[in-house]
């Protein structure tokens, strides 16, 4: 299972650059900026893929790499346009409850708390790649957890999801690199479609509200 | 066979809702469909506590004991949602908005057809997908009423749920990785319980952890569940009765399955993790319960009390607790259903959900006013109903194995919980109208359902039929019990 160094040294370089993606999606000030953090950080996904899929002699990896480029750099991206136009492309400034200051300390907490809980997994299984993988993905998910808990507006809040769903899947290509294909497929189905779900909710509460803060509705409160 | 046609014939349906032949077709062609669906699960649930085997077809689709519980219990709230949704449903459209019937049916169709398909798949990725996939479909149907509310609860039940199931498929994942670790093939429950003393510890706790949490958010386990009192509140009733009665016990369904792979592994122990979770849902629940001011809240509330009485059921382990678990799974969605029709009635009646709105329903609409009690008493476990019973059978299974101070916790909570539901629904019912409300002639299948689903409901806390009894105890052992 041992990859060769070179191949660890770009997957590193990758995994670098993933969070930083994920930390741009918590920092950033407006939505499109967002969406193209987020297709960057699928790219990212894809080159890891690739890159594993080489070490490990993986040709699921490189299907998975290929379905990535598919829905989440074309399919996604063409979803929204379609359905949240005006809310992606009105270049303005996102609300948010926190500053961008204490935002960023607290993701560097996450980052470590990612650590913490990838370590014990890591130390139970010598897996060379998921060294590299497993705490990032895991950190990228803290983070996109945090951008929806942070983030008032409907569009933010999916991309949050779906920086979510890309951490899972950074981690999931170093430690299953054999899921059987029927998993990769569903699970390519899966992302397009909350993505087209939430889009067209977001339309309809447009539609109905003139408003996509869903940070703002709190008409349902216990007193 | 039976398996392949309770998956085909909802996908049938859900087409053939959508043919443009006039909106009239699509409640009849769901009716037939979960009745047909409803059959098929009781031949599947018969066969599966009779011989006690796994009921099979092919290796993809599977159902043991616990499965064809669930499987029965999805199916029937299905149908009696079904008959529910004709008539209610056609008033909703008439009162206006942007609503379509052929959408709601197909939507419904495949909402009940997902929900069966989580006990089913064999395949535990697979099953990740069905859970999914529940919400996606069911998304829209929460909105459907299309008032700012609905549409503010269906996007926090979509972002919140959804982020609940990637948590958890990082568990599985992780699962996944342990399970070739031990050397398991396919990926399948009966493979996990078996390989489970041959994971490394570490990924299994970690993948528990990791599902728990992340499937916790969907059945509705403090401190995940604020999305819930929203989403089944705002839904339609019928809707309503498919969230709080199954959908939430499809989830649980899932992590009970996890009761016994934790279990098989040397030095890991779920209980304490399952017995916390739930205690404090149900505090936090009787807490809400008690302030509540809008009754199909109060219903939703119950719904995470009541998930919460089943976690501790499990956790307490045995086999005595867990037969009073699956009891109760059993009594709370039919008795959770139940109370979803009477609050549905009940809100064409009146045309609110506050609870201090509403007094003397029994003059106004008397038929609302009996179901309204009839379910209080049933769901909040008044004697003879199922969840009485069963909520009996569990604080008995947790004196004799000693653990006083859950039982003496949770019997409190629970008969605190039984006050603030009986006096709610006893203001509702009982007093004074404030002002004069003009009787509502309630459409016939929304009566023709209450008349229906009570009577498992009465029946089923006084006389378990031998056939399901044998399911029970079928299902507690799949638990580990």
């Amino acid at each position: 299972m041992n990859g060769p160094p070179v191949l660890l040294a770009l997957d590193a370089l990758t995994g670098a650059l993933f969070l930083l993606t994920a930390l741009g999606v918590v920092a950033t000030r407006q939505v499109l900026a967002s969406l193209q953090l987020f297709i960057l950080q699928s790219l990212l996904l894809t080159v890891s893929a690739v890159l594993l899929g080489i070490g490990l002699g993986s040709i699921h990896l490189i299907a998975v790499a290929a379905i990535t480029i598919a829905t989440k750099t074309l399919l996604i991206p063409w979803l929204l346009r379609r359905t949240v136009s005006a809310e992606v492309y009105r270049t303005r400034e996102i609300e948010r409850v926190l500053n961008i200051p204490s935002s960023l300390l607290i993701a560097a907490v996450l980052i470590v708390l990612a650590y913490v809980v990838a370590n014990p997994l890591l130390s139970a299984v010598e897996l060379p790649f998921a060294q590299i993988n497993l705490p990032l993905g895991i950190a990228a998910m803290f983070l996109g957890t945090f951008t929806i808990v942070v983030r008032r507006e409907a569009v933010p809040q999916l991309l949050g999801l779906l920086a979510v769903e890309n951490g899972v899947f950074f981690a999931g290509v170093a430690i299953v690199p054999n899921l059987p294909v029927i998993a990769e497929l569903a699970a390519a189905v899966d992302v397009p479609v909350v993505a087209l779900v939430i889009g067209m909710l977001t339309r309809r509460i447009y539609a109905r509200l003139g408003t996509t803060s869903v940070g703002e509705l709190a008409s349902l409160r216990d007193n | 066979m039976e398996l392949v046609g309770i998956l085909v014939i909802p996908l049938l349906a859900s087409g053939l809702s959508l043919l443009p032949l006039g909106r009239r077709f699509a409640a009849p062609i769901t009716l037939l469909a979960t009745a047909i669906v409803l059959g098929l699960a009781l031949a599947v649930a018969a066969e599966a506590a009779r011989t006690g085997h796994v009921v099979a077809s092919g290796e993809w689709l599977t159902c043991d004991g616990l499965g064809a519980l669930v499987l029965l219990l999805v199916a029937f709230v299905g149908f009696t949602a079904a008959l529910f949704s004709w008539g209610y449903i056609a008033e909703s459209v008439k009162r206006g908005g942007h609503k379509s019937i052929r959408q709601y049916y197909a939507l419904y169709n495949l909402f009940v057809l997902s929900m069966l398909l989580v006990p089913l798949l064999a395949n535990v990725a697979l099953m990740w997908i069905a859970v999914e996939l529940t919400t996606l479909l069911s998304a829209f149907l929460v909105g459907f009423e299309d008032t700012p509310e609905a549409l503010e609860a269906a996007w926090k039940y979509v972002v919140l749920t959804t982020l609940g199931a990637v948590l958890a498929l990082l568990g599985f994942l992780v699962l996944y990785w342990g399970s070739r670790v031990a050397g398991l093939e396919p990926f399948t429950w009966v493979g996990l319980v078996e390989a489970a003393p041959r994971m490394p510890p570490a990924l299994l706790w970690s993948a528990f952890l990791f599902i728990l949490v992340g499937f916790g958010t969907k059945v509705g386990l403090v401190p995940m569940h604020t999305w819930l009192p929203d989403a089944h509140s705002q839904a339609p009733a019928s809707i309503c009765a498919l969230l709080s009665g199954v959908e939430t016990t499809t989830v649980l369904y899932v992590i009970l399955r996890l009761f016994p792979v934790v279990g098989g592994a040397p030095g890991l122990d779920a209980r304490p993790w399952f017995v916390g979770f739930g205690l404090l849902s149900v505090t936090i629940a009787t807490l809400l319960l008690i302030y509540v001011r809008d009754f199909k809240r109060m219903f939703a509330f119950s719904t995470v009390e009541h998930m919460g009485i089943i976690l501790v059921a499990a956790g307490l382990g045995g086999a005595d607790a867990h037969l009073g678990a699956a009891y109760q799974m059993t009594g709370h969605a039919i008795a959770k259903s139940f109370c979803f029709f009477a609050a549905g009635v009940t809100v064409l009646g009146v045309g609110t959900q506050e609870i201090a709105s509403v007094r003397g329903l029994v003059r106004s609409s008397p038929l609302a006013a009996i179901a309204l009690l009839a379910g209080g008493f049933a769901i909040a476990g008044a004697p003879p109903f199922a969840v009485f019973v069963s909520e009996f059978v569990i604080l008995k299974a947790g004196l004799a194995t000693g653990q006083y101070i859950v039982v003496g916790l949770l019997a409190f909570l629970v008969v605190v919980a039984f006050c603030a539901v009986m006096v709610h629904v006893n203001r509702m019912a009982f007093g004074t109208p404030e002002h004069d409300v003009q009787a509502l002639t309630l459409p016939r299948s929304c009566k023709l359902t209450l008349a229906l689903a009570a009577v498992p409901l009465l029946l089923i806390g006084i006389y378990v039929p031998a056939p399901l009894q044998d399911l029970l105890k079928a299902a507690a052992s799949a638990m580990g019990g």
